[in-house]
């Protein structure tokens, strides 16, 4: 089905990202897709174990309806508790299964935007497929862990997700690397889907090496009255990571939410974005970021497209920075091209207030511990329904990262 | 542990300044163990900045003099050390902590314990434990979310500045029973029976109208102008003083000392 349509991605294969350092994908070998299954996620080495608990896997699989995880390019564990509702399977395998899967196909994404879309498209990368049925609404979280275990290794992945009508699920997906996996590089694309009246919550938290290189690709579908929630944390120090997912709210009455939350220490370079066109009458957008800096290098960009009447859509980049040195840049966009649209931006960089800080020690809290609070409650506060165990994991990153001085 | 009636706190020809102005201008003044001090003086003569300064906030400069507390020289220390030492205040205006919420700094300054969050009902506050410290809080709640803070911070001394300002007259009741129970029980837990409890925190209280007077007892009161003290005295006398004369006449009489 790849042949033929894209005549183009060869040319791609040399085109370099929008934005982000180049990366040249010559230097990483195809993580190998042949690796053995795991049965049982309690069974496997500590080591692994380990990384995926620090990203939020939770290896009983006790209150998750099913699990996925990735190693290298290996689907090698898949468990499903709700198959009356809920599909899981390999991209190569429901492609296998569906014909109809076509219509959903490099639909979402533009194989030939640049060399890491075409190279997945080359490869015919494998991915993850989940599917919740018409009406179907999920109890439990599905669990996807995306790991990267050699170095000098390439993960490309091609994810499709779809939410049928009125059918609803969370997600909760952890990426990460084995501490032996130098020089890796990961490539995700996904497609999401949220057929009308479908909603759907996504959680990714990121604990990638110091220099691991990660350029995921993100296009999103909603139909009428569809909402879509995705939150994407990033708590520790990675080489470089350059991500910008794009939304289409094309079906009025459609919603979505982007939460980011960073926290960029020295040797961190993250330039997370979001973009989302507002395409249907009645639809809404927010982007949320929150980030702070202490020495490391953080862009956040947001970018919202009015297209339609009535669509109302809010933008907002806040970023504290603890110390001299490293960049943060803040490069809200907005764009309309009818009249009635009501849309707005709010951006800030700044350190903490002083006032605060002692208010906190007169209540006998030392320097540390009053920065710990506020920032936690920067970054947290006025941002709804983001899953207790990413509060957990910030609450943890907030106190590890001293950030007091 | 101090006996009783020995100096909490001992303020030496303290010179504060802030915003690039001298505002403390040779300020010297003594509080024993479980006395209450009041401080008087019109707005602007720098009441806010000596209780700030003490506290140690950083805007306040000390460029010269002497905060002695428990016996030891505490100019130099940051506002926690001075916290854990026990010194706490109740701030006019605390500053909003957006994304904080109330019980958890609560908990925090109890140090994790979170039996006292049950106090919250009796201060009104149950409702707000989830809410972002002081953001959106009326006068009221800011004084009474101050009063839950300072309970669970459990300190020896108290700076308490204008506890009832920005109140109303029916919450005024609430607020000076709880500064009551402050003062008057370290636990803050079983309300003192009135005559025999021993009065254990100190307090220096800021008050224009004096209606906090109606809740605890005091023991002297100052009157700071322009930086200086000017006078001092039983509270009753000077609240009265002021109340009939202004602080004009006042400062102009000649300056009374009752230390002994």
């Amino acid at each position: 089905m790849q042949n033929g349509e894209h005549r183009g991605v060869k040319e791609a294969l040399d085109r370099a990202g929008a934005y982000g350092p180049d990366v040249d994908l010559s230097q990483f070998n195809v993580g190998e897709s042949d690796l053995e299954q795991i049965e049982d996620l309690q069974k496997v080495d500590a080591d692994t174990k380990d990384l995926m608990v620090n990203v939020g896997v939770v290896s009983d699989e006790n209150g998750r309806d099913g699990s996925i995880v990735f190693i290298n390019n290996s689907m090698s564990h898949c468990s499903n508790k709700t198959e009356d509702g809920v599909e899981l399977l390999s991209t190569r395998d429901a492609v296998a299964k569906y014909d109809w899967l076509k219509d959903y196909f490099w639909k979402a994404v533009d194989p030939e935007k640049d060399k890491f879309t075409a190279k997945t498209y080359i490869e015919e990368s494998d991915g993850y497929f989940i599917r919740v049925k018409k009406g179907y609404h999920a109890k439990n979280p599905v669990q996807t862990c995306m790991l990267i275990k050699n170095k000098n290794t390439m993960q490309n992945l091609h994810n499709i997700i779809i939410i049928e009508e009125g059918a609803s699920l969370e997600i909760i997906t952890g990426c990460t690397t084995d501490r032996h996996a130098n020089n890796a590089l990961h490539i995700g694309v996904s497609e999401i889907y949220v057929k009308e009246g479908g909603s759907l919550a996504f959680s990714m938290i990121h604990n990638w090496g110091e220099d691991t290189t990660v350029r995921p690709r993100t296009g999103c579908i909603l139909e009428k009255d569809a909402k879509y929630v995705n939150n994407y944390v990033i708590l520790n120090p990675v080489g470089t990571l350059q991500s910008n997912p794009v939304t289409y709210l094309n079906g009025e009455g459609a919603s979505c939410t982007y939460n980011t939350i960073c926290l960029a220490p020295k040797g961190s370079n993250i330039d997370s974005g979001g973009v989302v066109f507002l395409n249907a009458p009645n639809t809404n957008a927010e982007i949320m970021s929150r980030s702070i800096t202490n020495g490391g290098n953080m862009i956040a960009r947001g970018k919202l497209s009015g297209n339609a009447e009535k669509v109302k859509a809010h933008l907002e980049c806040r970023s504290i920075v603890l110390e001299d040195g490293g960049l943060t840049l803040a490069i809200p966009e907005l764009e309309s091209t009818v009249a009635d649209v009501e849309m707005t931006h709010e951006a800030a960089v700044g350190k903490i207030d002083q006032d605060q800080i002692e208010y906190l020690m007169s209540r006998g809290l030392t320097e540390d511990e009053a920065v710990s609070m506020i920032v936690r409650g920067f970054l947290v506060g006025g941002i709804k329904g983001l899953p207790p165990h990413l509060m957990k994991e910030i609450d943890e990153a907030v106190e590890k990262a001293n950030l007091g001085n | 542990m101090t006996h009783i009636g020995a100096i909490m706190l001992e303020i030496i020809d303290l010179h504060v300044e802030a915003g690039g102005r001298e505002i403390l201008k040779g300020v010297s003044l003594k509080i024993n163990e479980g006395e209450t001090c009041v401080l008087f003086g019109p707005n602007g003569s720098g009441k806010s900045t000596l209780l700030a300064a003490i506290m140690g906030y950083r805007h306040c400069k000390v460029t010269s003099g002497k905060i002695m507390f428990k016996g030891q020289d505490i100019t130099e220390m940051g506002v926690d050390e001075r916290a854990r030492l026990g010194i706490g205040m109740m701030m006019q205006r605390p500053p909003n902590v957006s994304g904080v919420k109330l019980g958890d700094l609560v908990k925090a300054t109890a140090k994790g314990d979170a039996s006292v969050l049950d106090k919250a009902e009796s201060f009104k506050m149950d409702n707000f434990l989830g809410r972002d410290v002081n953001v959106g809080f009326s006068g009221g709640e800011i004084k009474r979310s101050e009063l839950l803070q300072l309970t669970a911070q459990k300190p020896d001394f108290v700076l308490l500045d204008e506890p009832e300002s920005g109140v109303d007259l029916e919450s005024i009741d609430l607020i000076g029973r709880k500064v009551h129970d402050l003062l008057y029980t370290k636990d803050g837990n079983k309300a003192c029976d009135g005559s025999r409890c021993a009065r254990h925190v100190s307090a220096l209280v800021i008050t224009h109208t004096g209606q906090i007077l109606d809740y605890i007892g005091a023991d002297k009161a100052y009157i700071l102008q322009n930086g200086v003290i000017r006078c001092s005295g039983r509270p009753t006398d000077l609240l009265k003083d002021i109340r009939e004369r202004g602080y004009k006449e006042c400062i102009s009489c000649r300056m009374v000392n009752i230390e002994e």
